[in-house]
């Protein structure tokens, strides 16, 4: 039976088994390959997205979970990588590799919208369960201070939230029958 | 080809680059009518920003307008082959080193082409034009024009046989800080990786694998994983069984439901236990002489004071985030493979073989690396893909899961050694012996590449000591536990550096001495050891009292041709037996800096590679199979243990070095020193254990 949800700001509709997690669907399914793969035990964080604005490990989130949800992933939250935490991620020499990245910037996101101005401590306590082989945590640090300045010198307070994408009203309404149907 | 192998860097600019192929002036420099740069990087992009690099030495010569650059990566072939290894393939950190010269010839060579191409439409003498970002200019009848207006000329022009070299004092671009190319698409999910890559009408693929190294399939039935949704088809390849679907997820749980019988082979039995005792019985076997210099065992016998302490170092696990994949695809007559791989020519050489096709045909497609540190460098995930599309004639792409990438990875070797030193009556050292067992990586992935049964990848670290000790001797044992061993970032200086600077600092404290002023006395013939010596010791104010629980260590190596010392702050919890890292500085020597922020990110980068394995990182084996599977029972430092590392670079006109590697050894002595400070105790196996900090 199709399973309906709404990523980025768009309806999906996919047949698959119910157990099925969230970034395979992502991944395999809706070919969005942003969203990585990388311990598919909820270790390292590299799946993060968000559903309903929390940051989530898609890798152990069955798909039958997510029905009618409102899903963000990283190649929603700016059309343009305008969103404060990539522009400080760009500026600061975040990436090595990349590949922890996404992971990285939604745990970001997601932190910065409910703590527009954390300190280290709070910092690493939201940061911790995302993994970096490449060790770039020290930039991470600084990028998301700079993200918060960013964010508070020019952008409009709802620019941090998860779902940076407006959703379409009528897209919207279509889902939410779906996912109660 | 051009879409995915060009992922969207400068889309922008993609457009009319689609449009216009641009004009090849050599295998590295293509450029358009539109006035793009295409540089072709030949090295594996895996972190450590070699794609900026490459680009910034290219472009100082050509003179290019560096907005106008894009990248492509290079396909297999001879002329990309890296001089370090005869092959093509990135690693030991040889890439800044092995490209420099080719970079600069190509960019000069191809700068050359467009001048000459513009004065001979203007018919005015070449030397009478000059260049300037990306502009051709004839000053005397004031006329300009772009590299992209003569591009197609300038290529069917000869190459010429010699171009001259900017004066270094002439650089605009190499030594300048400058950002990643990368970046940008690094930051919204498009980059692609391998494990990104999708072809058309592709199956997915998962292989079980004999979990005892040597071990193999004895029988097995796909009938129950067959039976889960979304499976396709079960077959037996070298490596294992591997089960096929239409999705990742699907051949994991195929893989799950599947009943393999194994056959485990000689390994059966083998634990940590049994390789340690095998490593120590050869403490007395006849050895290979790495070095000797001198007479250390006579010295030994007179020395004043002696002193001698047995070592140890775990298997340990590469676990790049990204974790191994490969997608081929066998046509009657070609194969195509898209990877992360670090080897190209010899995935191209494996691929060939085992879809039946001529090498030529072989086509490697190198996406982004998710990290490689040595793992990448093996073909063993690419072999899987192009069998398993071979049996299924579609595109396959095979993915390994993190149990996978723990478990069946060449690990970096374990290894145990015997130190022994004597110390004259002045505390100053007169004899220095060690032997070291392990396996040997060279003669693992080379065979018969060794002489004399000396691995010089088992032996560096310790058999370049910088010290000036009169009476030095370096022996190893090569010793085959049976368990598959590869490079891992730095190779064998990431043991034998651990083992060797803390036996240093066991040194100095025997001879009643500071460990910072033991070293700087002994480096008198190794100016570049005892210039980032000095300079961490003065950033880290070693000279100065350091705050009330708060202790420090120091260390310095050589590592490929590099130098780097590091000065680790910590503080103690001996009552919940817990250490903490505050500060790390950094000096590093590399030569000449083509991109100073990526030096300080691969510092950065190191000594996290090497804290998380002096701290965690154990592979352990019970019989003959990996204990460990994930990041819970094989952890990694995360953002809450992060100290704050400070980098500073030794301004150098020596030829330019590598640092992707250089700063993981020093790290992890220099921690172990530290806690000795703190605790009187000494780390003499890795990784730190509760018991060691109490």
């Amino acid at each position: 039976m199709a399973i309906q949800f709404m990523v980025n700001g768009k309806p999906q509709s996919v047949d698959v088994p119910p157990n099925m997690p969230l970034l395979w669907v992502l991944r395999d399914t809706l070919g969005m390959t942003g969203t990585k793969f990388g311990c598919g035990m909820a270790l390292c964080g590299a799946c993060t997205v968000h559903i309903e604005g929390e940051a989530t490990r898609s890798c152990i989130t069955p798909i039958s979970s997510v029905a009618g949800k409102k899903i963000t992933t990283i190649e929603g939250i700016s059309p343009d990588r305008s969103h404060p935490v990539q522009r400080a991620w760009i500026e600061v020499d975040v990436p090595q590799c990349g590949y922890c990245q996404s992971g990285q910037i939604m745990s970001a996101v997601a932190l910065l919208a409910k703590n527009p101005k954390p300190n280290d401590t709070e910092i690493d306590e939201a940061m911790k369960g995302n993994i970096c082989r490449c060790g770039t945590y020290q930039r991470i640090r600084e990028a998301v201070h700079h993200a918060a300045d960013l964010h508070k010198a020019s952008a409009t307070p709802s620019s941090l939230d998860g779902a940076g994408v407006t959703l379409d009203a009528q897209n919207e309404r279509a889902i939410e029958a779906g996912g109660a149907a | 080809m051009i879409g995915f192998c060009l992922p969207g860097r400068f889309e922008a600019l993609a457009e009319p680059y689609a449009m216009m192929p641009p004009a090849p002036l050599n295998a590295w420099i293509h450029i358009s009518t539109t006035n793009l740069v295409t540089i072709v990087i030949d090295k594996s992009e895996m972190g450590q920003g070699i794609l900026t690099a490459l680009c910034m030495i290219a472009a100082e010569e050509l003179d290019c307008d560096w907005k106008t650059i894009r990248t492509e990566f290079a396909p297999a072939a001879k002329e990309y082959f890296n001089p370090a290894f005869g092959m093509q393939g990135t690693g030991g950190s040889s890439s800044v080193r092995s490209s420099w010269d080719p970079m600069r010839k190509a960019g000069a060579s191809a700068r050359l082409m467009l001048l000459q191409a513009a004065a001979s439409e203007w018919r005015v003498d070449p030397s009478t034009c000059r260049t300037e970002n990306g502009i051709i200019y004839h000053d005397a009848s004031k006329r300009s024009t772009t590299y992209g207006n003569v591009a197609i000329p300038a290529s069917k022009l000869p190459v010429p046989k010699e171009a001259k070299l900017k004066d270094p004092k002439q650089f605009r671009i190499i030594g300048k800080p400058t950002k990643r190319l990368d970046t940008p698409e690094k930051v919204d999910g498009r980059a692609q990786f391998g494990i990104d890559v999708r072809q058309g009408a592709m199956l997915y693929a998962v292989v079980a694998r004999c979990p005892v190294f040597g071990g193999k399939v004895a029988s097995f039935d796909a009938t129950k994983a067959k039976a889960v949704p979304g499976v396709t088809n079960v077959v037996k390849i070298s490596s294992g069984i591997a089960v096929i679907a239409d999705n990742t997820w699907s051949a994991m749980q195929g893989r799950r439901a599947l009943d393999v019988k194994w056959d485990e082979g000689p390994n059966a039995n083998t634990s940590s236990e049994s390789i340690s005792k095998l490593f120590a019985d050869q403490m007395s076997q006849p050895a290979a002489e790495a070095r000797k210099e001198g007479d250390a065992a006579t010295a030994l016998t007179n020395a004043a004071q002696k002193i001698e302490a047995i070592y140890e170092a775990p298997y340990l696990a590469h676990a790049t985030m990204e974790p191994l994949n490969a997608t081929a695809n066998v046509l009657p007559d070609r194969v195509d493979v898209w990877a992360p791989t670090q080897f190209q020519t010899v995935a191209q050489t494996m691929a060939a073989k085992v879809a039946g096709v001529k090498p030529e045909n072989a086509f490697i497609h190198t996406t982004f690396l998710g990290g490689g540190f040595g793992r990448k460098a093996g073909a063993d995930f690419v072999i899987e893909a192009v069998e398993i599309s071979k049996a299924s004639n579609r595109p396959v792409k095979v993915t390994w899961s993190r149990e996978d990438d723990t478990q069946h990875d060449f690990y970096r070797p374990a290894s145990y050694a015997k130190l022994s030193a004597g110390i004259g009556a002045d505390g100053w050292p007169v004899a220095w012996t060690t032997r070291i067992a392990c396996s040997s990586i060279m003669e693992a992935w080379f065979p018969g590449s060794t002489k004399n049964n000396l691995d010089p990848t088992s032996v560096e670290g310790i058999a370049n000591l910088p010290y000036s000790i009169p009476n030095i001797q370096v022996d190893y044992v090569r010793t085959e536990p049976g368990i598959p061993v590869g490079f891992w970032r730095s190779v064998g200086a990431s043991q034998n550096g651990f083992f060797s600077e803390c036996f240093m600092d066991e040194l100095a404290a025997a001879g009643k001495k500071d460990p910072y002023e033991f070293r700087r006395h002994l480096l008198d013939k190794a100016p570049r050891q005892l210039g980032v010596l000095e300079l961490a010791a003065q950033k880290a104010g070693w000279d100065k009292p350091l705050p009330a629980g708060r202790y420090r260590g120091i260390a310095v190596l050589e590592a490929f041709q590099s130098f780097a010392a590091q000065v680790v702050e910590i503080s103690v919890d001996r009552k919940a037996r817990t250490v903490k890292v505050h500060r790390v500085v950094c000096a590093v020597d590399v030569g000449r800096v083509v991109n100073p922020i990526n030096i300080v990110m691969q510092s950065e980068s190191a000594v996290v590679y090497g804290l998380s394995s002096a701290l965690y990182g154990e592979i352990t084996i019970a019989e003959g199979r990996v204990t460990q599977t994930n990041f819970n029972n094989y952890p990694v430092l995360r953002a809450d243990a992060m100290p704050k590392v400070e980098v500073h670079i030794v301004p150098s006109e020596e030829k330019p070095t590598g640092a992707g590697e250089l700063s993981v050894p020093p790290v992890v002595p220099a921690l172990c020193n530290a806690i000795f400070a703190a605790t009187g105790k000494r780390i003499r196996r890795l990784p730190i254990r509760s018991e060691d900090l109490a």
